[in-house]
């Protein structure tokens, strides 16, 4: 097998996971990752429109027969409600991140012009740091991450992407339809 | 009327139509057992050992197609339902298992007795419940019995604290029993829903265009009670039927278009059979590592049609050309349509000629096999008692030759491979079965992890014939040591074991010891007359069989050429640097093979 179609199976995909929000629903989804021996690169868990269900955003690596599993895996558990697999749909995805980099006054003016061009904002500010929040793709802020480090990053958190199909398709509208 | 959370745990198994709860008291449960206390219609039988409970739940639900209920209390008593939960788990097997739990405001302090039993069986249960508040344990209860039956079957475990079974709430259980359960987040396949028909006329026209089709059959077929539609498809194209370890019995296996259990110590024919296939049609079955060995070099030339209830089944091991999700019972029904008659072509007879020259037959030297006594056990209740095994040679020799007319007759711990599984399932199942004969055959290994069940059966006056066949020695794991290890036996040596006719005695039940064929047959006839008590039979066989269905009938292969000749097929199979495959096997059957004809035409000079 060539190097690109390696490349190609070998991806990371983004899948949706809408689930009842009820206690231990995570370690479910969780534990079944761990057991069936499925890599998480990314997790984000957070409430929808609706109290009841919960959304998980998940990214995985593995080839297409790995994600089909983790698919069908996902959708035996009792409490899944839905699984939507952003591989093949044009969607937006995001993540946030939050830097506190060191902030010399020599180095200021610089750091708030890397800031400016990434669209990113300073939200806190010491004598020695700056607390910066930028939101975008991985790859937007793996790059903002590798320009600062040079600044000195003293602590990142990043939030895990979130991601939303585009135009007018939804998951929770067919999460809501399987549940009415 | 007010009710504690005990009772309504007892008014909905009533309607659930629970017959049976297998269980042992404790802290926890103290408030269920006072209500069980006052139960005259739902009989709890008092285990020795929660695992017991758990195998006799499954062994009531395997005998039946019901589900099978355990009890058991907080901590200790609820892992100790793990392995039994677990082995439920890996066969599909619909059990429900209820356990106490600390009261809610201990939960999370490390109480006495306290352990998280959710999370301990989230991975070996379809699911769990944890109830709060006594006002959700109906639904709760409701919805486990469903999930367990529903779909491909399972074990759901509820989690009750101490307090919510003892808390009172209004409760009409005509009125706050939900009849109809629907989880938004859950729907499976069902008997009654759609079938996909497009996948089904594929399939019929896969098998109008085959010329060397296999039906190879699992547990699925069982579970969906599709053993009429499995024979009628069999008879209407003439496709030979082949099962898995569990699948035994989804087609009477006395049939002539039956060839017996498949994959690692499953006959060489069907292993022929379906390596050689141009269309494997997999019904409720899927591709377990003991079925396939090396997978890439499993039936290689076969197109699959995989019908499964579980779509995750389908592609996890093996990508179809034809999958169909559903009820195998529905689809086969429409399959059944679709199909056209076909004769008995040529490949039949290509498998005929493998059977023949391949039989299951083992030596007729006057010496006690194991082989004997699973067919005079059979033979003993005309075929038609039911089957508990353990796990080992035994397990292996009795899927080869027990012949199962039906499905239900066949009790086994396939997937987890359960060794102590044998008794408490034979247990379990003579309670739900009490007009059949209930056998038990285990191992000297298997016997000792579940002894203590022997009491259960004594006090409930249950006619459980135990047979041990008896090699004093961990069979399984010396045979692989022997054949992949060097014979370097490393803890297999079973010589110390308890006296098993004094052990069954000291439990109040009957023993008996067979040395011979002869001695067998003595003692299976005063075996069959005792019907108020378990019975063990401690049959002792030769430590050095292995499981390998090569030695023709009536020739005694002298020792020393089978051993040389094993010598010779582990090279071999050593030199393929496998663990296991087809051409390993084929490996070892030719060398036996050979030695056995070199072994006759120097008789014969």
């Amino acid at each position: 097998m060539t190097n690109s179609i390696m490349a190609q199976l070998q991806q990371e995909h983004t899948i949706t996971v809408l689930v009842e929000n009820h206690p231990g629903v995570l370690a479910r989804v969780a534990g079944l990752f761990a057991r069936r021996g499925y890599n998480i690169e990314s997790l984000a868990v957070s409430v929808t429109d609706r109290p009841e269900v919960s959304r998980m955003t998940i990214v995985v690596g593995g080839d297409l027969r790995v994600l089909e599993q983790i698919t069908k895996q996902l959708n035996k558990l009792v409490e899944v409600l839905k699984v939507v697999d952003y591989s093949e749909t044009a969607a937006v995805e995001r993540e946030l991140a939050l830097i506190k980099v060191n902030s010399e006054a020599k180095d200021r003016a610089e750091i708030m012009q890397i800031v400016e061009i990434f669209r990113a904002r300073i939200i806190d500010m010491s004598d020695k740091t700056f607390i910066i929040e930028v939101t975008g793709s991985t790859d937007k802020l793996d790059k903002i991450t590798g320009l600062l480090s040079g600044y000195g990053i003293r602590e990142l958190v990043r939030t895990g992407i979130i991601a939303m199909a585009r135009g007018s398709k939804t998951a929770s509208r067919a999460g809501r339809d399987a549940a009415e | 009327m007010k009710l504690s959370g005990a009772q309504i745990l007892l008014e909905c198994l009533r309607q659930e139509g629970v017959t049976h709860i297998f269980g042992y008291p404790g802290g926890s449960v103290l408030p269920i057992y006072d209500a069980i206390f006052d139960c005259h219609d739902i009989k709890h039988i008092l285990v020795r050992h929660e695992q017991g409970a758990a195998h006799m739940a499954d062994g009531f639900a395997r005998s039946t197609g019901k589900v099978g209920v355990c009890l058991a209390t907080s901590g200790p008593g609820a892992t100790n339902l793990v392995t039994g939960i677990a082995t439920a788990y890996m066969d599909s097997i619909p059990m429900v298992a209820i356990t106490g739990q600390v009261r809610t405001t201990a939960i999370g302090k490390d109480a006495f007795q306290e352990a998280d039993i959710t999370g301990i069986t989230m991975p070996i249960t379809k699911h769990n419940f944890l109830v709060k508040r006594v006002e959700d344990l109906a639904n709760a209860l409701a919805e486990a019995f469903h999930i367990a039956r529903t779909g491909r079957p399972g074990p759901v475990l509820v989690d009750i604290p101490l307090d919510v079974s003892k808390n009172l709430i209004e409760f009409d259980v005509k009125a706050d029993y939900p009849s109809l359960i629907s989880i938004p987040s859950y729907r499976p396949a069902g008997p009654s829903g759609r079938v996909p028909e497009l996948q089904i006329r594929k399939a019929a026209q896969l098998i109008a265009e085959a010329e060397r089709p296999v039906l190879y059959v699992g547990g699925g077929a069982v579970a969906s009670g599709a053993q009429a539609e499995v024979t009628a498809l069999a008879e209407k194209t003439n496709i030979l039927v082949t099962t898995t370890l569990l699948g035994k019995g989804s087609l009477d296996e006395t049939h002539p278009l039956s060839i017996g259990m498949l994959g690692m110590h499953g006959t060489a024919y069907a292993n022929h059979a379906v390596n050689q296939s141009d269309l494997l049609i997999a019904v409720g079955a899927r591709f377990d590592d003991r079925v396939t060995g090396n997978v890439d070099k499993f039936a290689t030339g076969a197109k699959v049609i995989h019908i499964d209830i579980d779509p995750a089944e389908i592609g996890k091991v093996i990508q179809p050309d034809v999958p169909i999700v559903g009820d195998v019972k529905a689809i086969l029904t429409e399959l059944l349509k679709l199909v056209a008659p076909r004769p008995a072509s040529d490949w039949n007879d290509q498998i005929m000629e493998w059977k023949r020259r391949f039989p299951l037959i083992y030596p007729d030297d006057g010496q006690l096999y194991a082989e004997h006594a699973i067919e005079k056990l059979s033979a003993l209740f005309d075929h038609d008692c039911i089957m508990a095994t353990d796990v080992g040679q035994h397990q292996m020799w009795a899927a080869q030759y027990f012949k199962c007319r039906r499905t239900r007759q066949w009790i086994t711990s396939g997937g987890l491979g359960t060794m102590g599984f044998g008794l408490p399932a034979a247990i379990g199942a003579a309670f739900a079965n009490p007009d059949k004969r209930v056998v038990c055959l285990s191992g000297d290994g298997s016997f000792q992890m579940m002894t203590q069940e022997l009491m259960t059966a004594t006090v409930y006056g249950l006619p459980v014939i135990a047979l041990i066949v008896n090699n004093k020695s961990l069979g399984m794991v010396r045979q692989w040591q022997e054949m992949f290890y060097e014979e370097r036996y490393s803890q297999v040596d079973l010589q110390a074991s308890p006296d098993f006719v004094k052990l069954v005695e000291a439990y109040g039940g009957v023993g008996f010891r067979a040395r011979t064929p002869d001695e067998l047959d003595e003692v299976l006839q005063k075996a069959k007359a005792i019907t108020d008590r378990p019975v063990v039979i401690d049959c002792l066989i030769p430590t050095s069989e292995n499981v390998y269905p090569m030695i023709p009938s009536g020739q005694t292969v002298d020792e020393m050429l089978v051993k040389t000749d094993l010598e010779a097929a582990k090279a071999s199979v050593h030199a393929d640097g496998e663990e296991w495959s087809f051409s390993a096997e084929e490996a070892v059957l030719s060398h036996y093979v050979e030695a056995v004809n070199a072994a006759q035409q120097e008789k014969a000079q």
